[in-house]
């Protein structure tokens, strides 16, 4: 029983990163855009994440509040190259998935060279620790399991029933919608499609920096060259497989986290069993899960992937 | 942003010339519609009409000319301009977002619902209700798209221009996907708008030019030929000068055949893509050098029929007998070797493959054949030859054989599939809808060529669902209802109500 409630407890603040970066892969798909470049992000927004605190919050009064400065920084950034990967796709109409590939190393070569040259070395940051909710983290499993952790734990979850709200009940999301299925409808009835996928690229990359700065933040606490470790890209398939909805995308990245946890927890218990073979498991999860999943075309973002040029006759 | 709700008298189109690169769409076109009026704006494919009609929604920017409302010239920078001002257009290809409602694709242009952080469907639902009541115009706003047959998402689609405010109403070959019956309504529906709206509708269907409109304009190669009042000219005038020669849509009137059976389909079942029965024990014969006219409502199995026969779909049980042969469940390629030709629905994504060449889709079927290629090299002088003289011979007017195929328009598309498919001399032909969206002149070269082959000795299967098409060509006719022949009549038997009502899924309609 222990074990399993150990494994809960740990797979969801593991689900937390892959579940904000997703959130926002949704956003850019929705709306036509299809961003492998979700790892750079990522990996940029774990980067200034932690360099706010661990340079101007150290020595302060108040070292809390340079923290979710660092929050702030890393989604503000996000958001700049979500806009910078629009100029590329959108305006210029570059081919996604390359572009996405270049951003993606771009992301990641910055981030690292800029770690070198103002940090230098491994440096853990105290970072935002566990807020056990009073009252409620004390009932037993259940506490355990829900009412004790990150404050952005809470915050992440929370921003799936917005998400879904925003999506599917706002005069917004109805446009992101719009133009990621039938853009040349949209633009028939007067939507501006490319300001439209603009913005969606901004909602996305601010969450894609988030998630990366939690992780340098929240959940490992320090930065290095590996700290996202694919997760990028994990995100992009959880959006496949959670069919463009912030609901199915959640239990998606709550099946891997979970599976990640208790591939750690298997190690833990000292079994002779090559340890390679349990870190490769939730990867292979995702394979294994996204070939066998029902590949619905009804509800997709048809136009993905394809730039919008009104004058070309299709 | 405010809708206007004032009159829209006149609209006037003052030497609009409108140039894609190599191509001069619309050249020093003018025109002129008053309140009330109904403009016919006619030509074949490729005309101008369709660029026109954008200019004029402001989703393309004229390089001269200007467009006066009530006198006063407006500039069109979006679509959002025309509507303010009251314009509205249905497109040929319908512009709804198949994964959203009809009240989600609705209130995509409704912006008065959009509050800052809700969007009001409430409002938009009563807006689709009034609208509904005042021109009689049901639809269902929680559908799906996706859901809907081609005929309901049309009525979407005025639903959407006149909830916008539309009170001139632009409409894009409105009846080239709809049914005979459909057809019908929608004429009628429009006549009572009439009253209330002006319209501008394209079509190169002369009869609903006659039934409908009040003026009529004729385009060709972008430029205005002839404009006059509907009334003072014939159809065939308006089909002259439409095609710039005298049009005589050609009828079989040749002896029927007497030569034995080519294909003959026993007890035929197939499932469709969702898994019913969608033909149900089909039987049905077709001899060599006749044209049996498969007549139905489009999705009662003709292009499961289509799919089956040319092995691209499983066939559940029954036989398909192809010159005494059992051909049923056989590979694409050994049906095509028997020497069958198919000419499928969809001449863009299955006829063709757009990005090739001209050429290169002639021989698509031939890669292999001796005569085009030597120790699998192709042999490209004799490529070019053949493809030069199919190109001549079937006046498919492209600058060259290299274009590519995707890039011509619909009639020229489906001159190229003809021209492959009748070179290779078949014993069958199987053409589905094969003048669908054609203009008068390239569906007269098509019927003239299937009845040349008829001629020939080669058995026709024509789908098709333009009664005329098919009572002009048939020996023979056979209804499909449900995946099931209802009736085979011969030609002249064959009234348009007598079809019409067997289409219907009556089964004897003699009584009636």
């Amino acid at each position: 029983m222990t074990f399993i409630v150990n494994i809960l407890s740990l797979g969801i603040p593991f689900s937390v990163a892959l579940l904000i970066a997703s959130l926002g892969e949704m956003f850019n798909q929705r709306s036509g855009i299809f961003n492998l470049g979700c790892e750079g992000m990522m990996a940029m927004g774990a980067f200034l994440g932690m360099l706010v605190p661990y340079t101007i919050g150290q020595g302060a009064d108040v070292p809390g509040i340079y923290n979710y400065l660092g929050l702030l920084l890393a989604s503000g950034v996000g958001a700049l190259l979500g806009l910078f990967f629009g100029l590329v796709v959108v305006t210029f109409r570059a081919p996604q998935g390359i572009a996405g590939i270049g951003m993606q190393m771009f992301g990641v070569g910055t981030a690292g060279t800029l770690f070198r040259h103002f940090i230098g070395g491994t440096q853990s940051v105290p970072g935002i620790n566990t807020a056990p909710i009073p009252g409620l983290s004390k009932i037993p499993i259940l506490g355990t399991l829900f009412f004790n952790h990150n404050p952005m734990v809470y915050v992440a979850f929370l921003f799936v029933p917005i998400a879904w709200y925003i999506l599917f009940k706002t005069p917004w999301g109805l446009r992101v919608r719009a133009v990621g299925t039938h853009p040349r409808a949209a633009d028939s009835i007067g939507i501006q499609v490319n300001k439209v996928r603009f913005q969606a690229l901004a909602v996305g990359g601010a969450l894609a920096g988030l998630a990366g700065a939690y992780l340098s933040l929240c959940q490992v606490k320090m930065f290095s060259d590996e700290i996202i470790a694919g997760r990028g890209f994990i995100a992009v398939a959880l959006v496949y497989f959670g069919h463009w909805h912030p609901v199915k995308i959640m239990a998606g990245a709550l099946l891997f986290a979970l599976a990640q946890a208790l591939q750690l927890a298997i190690q833990g218990l000292g079994i002779d069993f090559p340890y390679e073979f349990l870190v490769m498991l939730p990867y292979a999860l995702v394979i294994v899960v996204l070939a066998f999943s029902r590949k619905s075309q009804k509800t997709g973002p048809s136009a993905l992937g394809k730039p919008f040029n009104r004058e070309i006759r299709t | 942003m405010e809708l206007t709700t004032k009159a829209i008298d006149s609209l006037r189109i003052e030497h609009i010339t409108k140039r894609f690169p190599g191509v001069l769409a619309c050249d020093d076109i003018s025109l002129d519609i008053g309140k009330g009026e109904v403009l016919a704006l006619v030509g074949e494919n490729g005309a101008g009409k369709t660029t026109l009609m954008n200019v004029l929604m402001g989703l393309y920017h004229p390089d001269e000319g200007r467009i006066l409302i009530n006198g006063e010239e407006v500039n069109f920078r979006s679509p959002n301009d025309a509507f303010a001002y009251g314009i509205g257009m249905v497109h040929q290809q319908y512009m709804l977002v198949p994964n959203m409602t009809v009240l989600e694709n609705i209130a995509l242009g409704f912006k008065q619902a959009w509050k800052p952080w809700k969007l009001d469907l409430n409002m938009v639902r009563d807006r689709i209700d009034a609208v509904a009541r005042q021109y009689g115009l049901a639809v269902d706003p929680d559908a799906f798209i996706w859901q809907l047959s081609v005929g309901e998402q049309q009525r979407v689609e005025l639903v959407k221009t006149l909830c916008l405010g539309a009170r001139f109403l632009i409409l894009d070959e409105p009846t080239s996907a709809l049914t005979p019956q459909e057809t019908d309504d929608l004429i009628a529906l429009l006549k009572r708008m009439s009253g209330e709206l002006s319209i501008i509708f394209i079509s190169h269907k002369l009869q609903e030019v006659k039934d409908l409109s009040s003026k009529v304009a004729i385009l060709r190669h972008g430029r205005v030929v002839f404009q006059g009042n509907t009334i003072d000219h014939s159809s065939s005038d308006i089909a002259a000068l439409m095609t710039g020669h005298e049009v005589v849509l050609p009828h079989n009137d040749a002896p029927a055949c007497t030569m034995g059976p080519m294909l003959q389909l026993r007890n035929l079942k197939v499932r469709s893509d969702r898994g019913f029965l969608a033909l149900d024990d089909l039987s049905l014969y077709i001899c060599k050098g006749e044209i049996v006219g498969l007549a139905g409502v489009s999705g009662n199995g003709q292009r499961e029929l289509a799919e089956a026969i040319n092995g691209l779909r499983k066939v559940e049980s029954g036989q398909i007998l192809f010159d005494g042969k059992d051909i049923a469940n056989c590979s694409p390629v050994q049906v095509i070797q028997a020497g069958m030709g198919y000419i499928p629905e969809e001449r863009n994504t299955e006829g063709i493959v757009p990005s090739f060449s001209m050429k290169e889709n002639f021989i698509l079927k031939d890669t292999d054949s001796e005569k085009y290629s030597s120790h699998s090299f192709l042999k490209n002088k004799v490529v070019d030859v053949e493809a030069e003289q199919l190109r001549q011979q079937f006046d498919i007017r492209s600058p060259n054989i290299e274009v590519a195929a995707g890039s011509l328009s619909g009639g020229n598309i489906q001159k190229v599939i003809l021209a492959r498919e009748i070179s290779r001399s078949p014993k069958f032909l199987i053409a589905v809808y094969p003048t669908r969206g054609l203009d008068m002149g390239a569906a007269e070269f098509i019927h003239k060529q299937l009845l040349q082959k008829r001629n020939e000795g080669v058995g026709i299967l024509l789908i098709s669902e333009e009664l005329e098409e098919i009572t002009n060509l048939s020996d023979q006719v056979a209804v499909i209802f449900k995946g099931k022949i209802q009736k085979v009549l011969p030609s002249s038997e064959a009234s348009r109500r007598r079809l019409g009502i067997l289409m219907a899924g009556v089964k004897d309609d003699e009584e009636i």
